[in-house]
C-alpha cells in the first residue's frame, strides 16, 4: 500500500445553512489519479478549496502531504499544483512574464526560474508563442499555460478543477494525454469533472460527490457492481425459443432480459460471453449475434442519480 | 480557537509590488493622469513665476506652490483634486480586476498569504504615487532654482518635503478607500463610482452639511464655531488644506473656520514667519489624521479581503 497523500476527516463546509461539502472523509494514494465527480454544486470546487487553504473548513480537519492546509498553507501551496477552473492570465502581460511573476511568487531564483519556464512553455507546446500577450490565447493555450504554470513548480500533487470544460474535442484529448503523463511520473492528480468517459478514460479511481457528500468511491468497474449490478453486459441476438430463462441460470449472469423479440441483455460481473454462447445453443436457438459491452461511467452516473431521484 | 498559521504572511510581498508598480507606470490610464499633473504642474508653475511679489525674498520657493492667478488655483489647489483622482485610479480595481480576470485564485494558490497581496496592491499604489508626486515636486523646485536664479534655504526644502509627506499620506487615504470598495464590489465600475462619490461628498456637501449641523446643534457662536471645525476636520480634504496650508505658509499660526483648498493663498498677515518646528507642531494632529485614516481604511479592506470567498 502505497503512502497517502490527500486525506480528510469529516471535513465540512457551511455556507449559512447550506452545506457545501458534508462529513467528507477522502483518501488518496500517491501516484493515483483520482477522479471527482458529481453535478454542479456538489461540491467539488469546496473540497479543492479547502485542500489549499483557500477556503476555511467549517469542521473536520484535512491533511495534504502531511501538512494542515488551514495552519501551514505556504506549505501546501508550495507543493501543489493547481489548475482552477476557467484559468485566468494577465492578458498584457506575455506567457514568459505571467510565468515569471509565478516563480517570483514561489521564491524561484531568477536562474531556475528562467530555466523551469523555458522546459515548461517547450513541454506545453508553448515556446513558440512565449513572448505573445496572453491576449491573443485561445482557451486551449491558456488552458496550457495553466499546465506550464503548474510545472513550473515541480509539484508532488496536482489538482485540476474542471480541466477540459470549454475545449474542444482535440484540445481535450490533448489534455487527458497531459494528465496520463502526470501519472507516468508518479505525480498523483486529483481530477474533478462532470465529463465522465474523460474521468473514466484516465481516473484510477473515482468519488462521485452528490450534496457535499461523496456517496461512491472506487474503481469504474466497482461503481459499476455496485449502481449497475452487473458491470458487464451481454448483448445476444438470437432465433427460437424463449431465452430468458436459460440465460438467467448461466453461472455468473446477475440478471437477463428480453428487449425485442430477438434480443435478450445478460448482465454479469465478469465476461461471460463463452457461457452465454452455450446456454444460447443447448436450449435449441440459432445465435445470430453476441457483443460484450464494458460498463460506462456515463451509466453508473446516470442510474445512480435516478436511483437517488426515485427515493 | 482559531489555529495558528504557519509561515511569514510577507512572503512574495515585494514580488507583488514589483509587478504591481510595473503595471501601473506601463498603464494607459496612469499617462493620461501624469500628462494632466505635468499640464497642471507647469500652467501653474508659470502663473506663479509671472506673479511673484517684486522685491519679498523670503520664502520664495514655498509661494511657487501657492501663487495663482485668477481664475485658476494654484497648484495646491489643484493637487485637492488630482491626488485623490490618481489615488482612487490607482485602487479601484486591485482585488475585483483580479477577480474578474481570474487570476485571483490563480495567484493566491501559490505560496502566499492574501496579506502579501493586499499590501503589496496598497504599497505599489502608494509607491507610484510618490513616484509622480516626488517628480513633479523636483520638477517644480528645480524649475524654480532655474528662474530664480537662487537656491531653496534649508528651512524650505523641509517644508517642501513635509508638504510632499502630508500630499502622499492625503493619496493614501483615497487609495485605502478606493482598495476597500474594490474588495466590497465585485464590479470595478462600481468601486470606482462609489470612491469618487464619497470624494464628492466630502467636497461638495461635507462643508454646507457642517455649517447646518454645527447651526443647529451649537449653543452660542463660540460653541458653534467649534464644532463646525470638528465636523470638517472628519474630512480628509480639510486635514490636508489645514497641513499643507501650515507648511507652505510659515504665517499660519493657527487655524480659523474652514479653508477651503482652492482659495488658499499665502496672506502675510503675520510679520514674523513661525519655526518649522512650530508650524510642524501646529499640523502634527492633522498628518497624524492623515497616516491613521490610511492605515484604518487598510485594515478595513484588509478584513474584508481575508474573510471573501475566492470562488468565482
Amino acid at each position: 500500500m502505497s503512502e497517502i497523500v490527500i486525506e480528510t476527516q469529516n471535513l465540512t463546509k457551511r455556507y449559512g445553512e447550506i452545506v457545501a461539502v458534508d462529513n467528507l472523509n477522502l483518501k488518496i494514494r500517491a501516484g493515483e489519479v483520482f477522479g471527482i465527480l458529481g453535478p454542479n454544486g456538489s461540491g467539488k470546487t469546496t473540497t479543492i478549496l479547502m485542500l489549499l487553504g483557500l477556503t476555511e473548513p467549517t469542521a473536520g480537519s484535512a491533511r495534504v502531504l502531511g501538512f494542515d492546509p488551514m495552519r501551514q498553507p505556504l506549505e501546501v501551496k508550495s507543493r501543489v499544483g493547481y489548475l482552477p477552473d476557467q484559468v485566468g492570465f494577465y492578458d498584457d502581460l506575455t506567457a514568459r512574464e505571467n510565468l515569471a511573476y509565478t516563480a517570483k511568487l514561489n521564491g524561484l531564483s531568477r536562474p531556475v526560474a528562467q530555466r523551469r519556464i523555458a522546459d515548461a512553455l517547450e513541454r506545453m507546446g508553448l515556446a513558440d508563442v512565449a513572448d505573445r500577450r496572453v491576449g491573443t490565447f485561445s482557451r486551449g493555450m491558456r488552458q496550457r499555460l495553466g499546465v506550464a504554470e503548474i510545472l513550473l513548480k515541480h509539484p508532488q500533487v496536482i489538482i485540476l478543477d474542471e480541466p477540459t470544460l470549454g475545449l474542444d474535442p482535440e484540445a481535450a484529448r490533448e489534455f487527458l494525454q497531459i494528465i496520463r503523463a502526470f501519472k507516468e511520473e508518479k505525480i498523483t492528480v486529483l481530477l474533478s469533472s462532470h465529463l465522465l468517459h474523460q474521468v473514466q478514460a484516465v481516473c484510477d479511481r473515482v468519488g462521485l460527490f452528490s450534496h457535499g457528500k461523496m456517496v461512491l468511491e472506487g474503481t469504474v468497474p466497482e461503481l459499476a457492481r455496485q449502481v449497475l449490478g452487473g458491470a458487464y453486459r451481454v448483448h445476444v441476438r438470437a432465433v427460437g425459443p424463449d431465452l430468458t430463462q436459460a440465460l438467467h441460470k448461466v453461472p455468473g449472469a446477475v440478471s437477463a432480459q428480453k428487449l425485442d423479440s430477438d434480443l435478450y441483455t445478460v448482465e454479469a460481473q465478469e465476461d461471460i460471453r463463452a457461457e452465454v454462447a452455450r446456454a444460447v445453443v443447448q436450449a435449441g436457438a440459432s445465435l445470430l449475434s453476441l457483443s460484450l459491452e464494458e460498463p460506462s461511467l456515463d451509466e453508473v452516473y446516470q442510474r445512480y442519480f435516478q436511483g437517488v431521484m426515485a427515493v | 480557537m482559531k489555529p495558528v498559521r504557519e509561515g511569514s504572511p510577507w512572503r512574495g510581498l515585494w514580488a507583488v509590488v514589483a509587478k504591481e508598480m510595473a503595471d501601473h507606470l506601463t498603464s494607459v490610464r496612469m499617462g493620461i493622469l501624469e500628462a494632466i499633473v505635468l499640464l497642471t504642474a507647469a500652467v501653474t508653475l508659470y502663473m506663479a513665476l509671472q506673479n511673484l511679489p517684486s522685491g519679498t525674498s523670503e520664502f520664495l520657493f514655498l509661494r511657487l506652490f501657492t501663487t495663482s492667478q485668477d481664475p485658476l488655483p494654484a497648484f495646491v489647489g489643484f493637487l485637492g483634486f488630482l491626488v485623490p483622482l490618481i489615488a482612487i485610479a490607482l485602487g479601484f480595481d486591485s482585488i475585483n480586476g483580479e477577480f474578474n480576470r481570474r487570476t485571483l485564485s490563480r495567484v493566491l494558490a501559490q505560496p502566499i498569504y492574501r496579506d502579501a497581496l493586499l499590501l503589496g496592491k496598497f504599497l505599489a499604489g502608494l509607491f507610484t504615487l510618490a513616484l509622480v508626486l516626488t517628480a513633479i515636486w523636483l520638477m517644480i523646485i528645480g524649475l524654480g532654482i532655474f528662474r530664480l536664479g537662487v537656491p531653496p534655504t534649508g528651512e524650505e526644502v523641509a517644508r517642501g518635503l513635509l508638504f510632499l509627506l502630508a500630499t502622499i499620506a492625503y493619496g493614501g487615504i483615497w487609495l485605502g478607500l478606493a482598495m476597500v470598495f474594490s474588495v466590497r464590489f465585485r464590479q470595478p465600475a462600481t468601486a470606482a463610482l462609489a470612491a469618487i462619490s464619497v470624494w464628492l461628498f466630502f467636497t461638495v456637501f461635507w462643508g454646507m452639511l457642517v455649517g447646518l449641523i454645527a447651526q443647529g446643534l451649537a449653543k452660542g457662536v463660540f460653541n458653534q464655531i467649534q464644532l463646525e471645525l470638528f465636523l470638517a476636520r472628519l474630512s480628509p480634504n480639510t486635514l490636508y488644506a489645514e497641513a499643507i496650508l501650515a507648511f507652505l505658509n510659515p504665517a499660519v499660526r493657527a487655524f480659523g473656520p474652514l479653508v477651503p483648498l482652492q482659495l488658499i493663498q499665502l496672506q502675510w498677515a503675520v510679520p514674523t514667519p513661525l519655526p518649522l518646528s512650530q508650524s510642524l507642531l501646529l499640523v502634527w494632529p492633522q498628518l497624524t489624521g492623515l497616516i491613521a485614516g490610511t492605515i484604518v481604511l487598510f485594515a478595513i479592506g484588509y478584513v474584508l479581503f481575508q474573510r471573501q470567498e475566492i470562488r468565482a
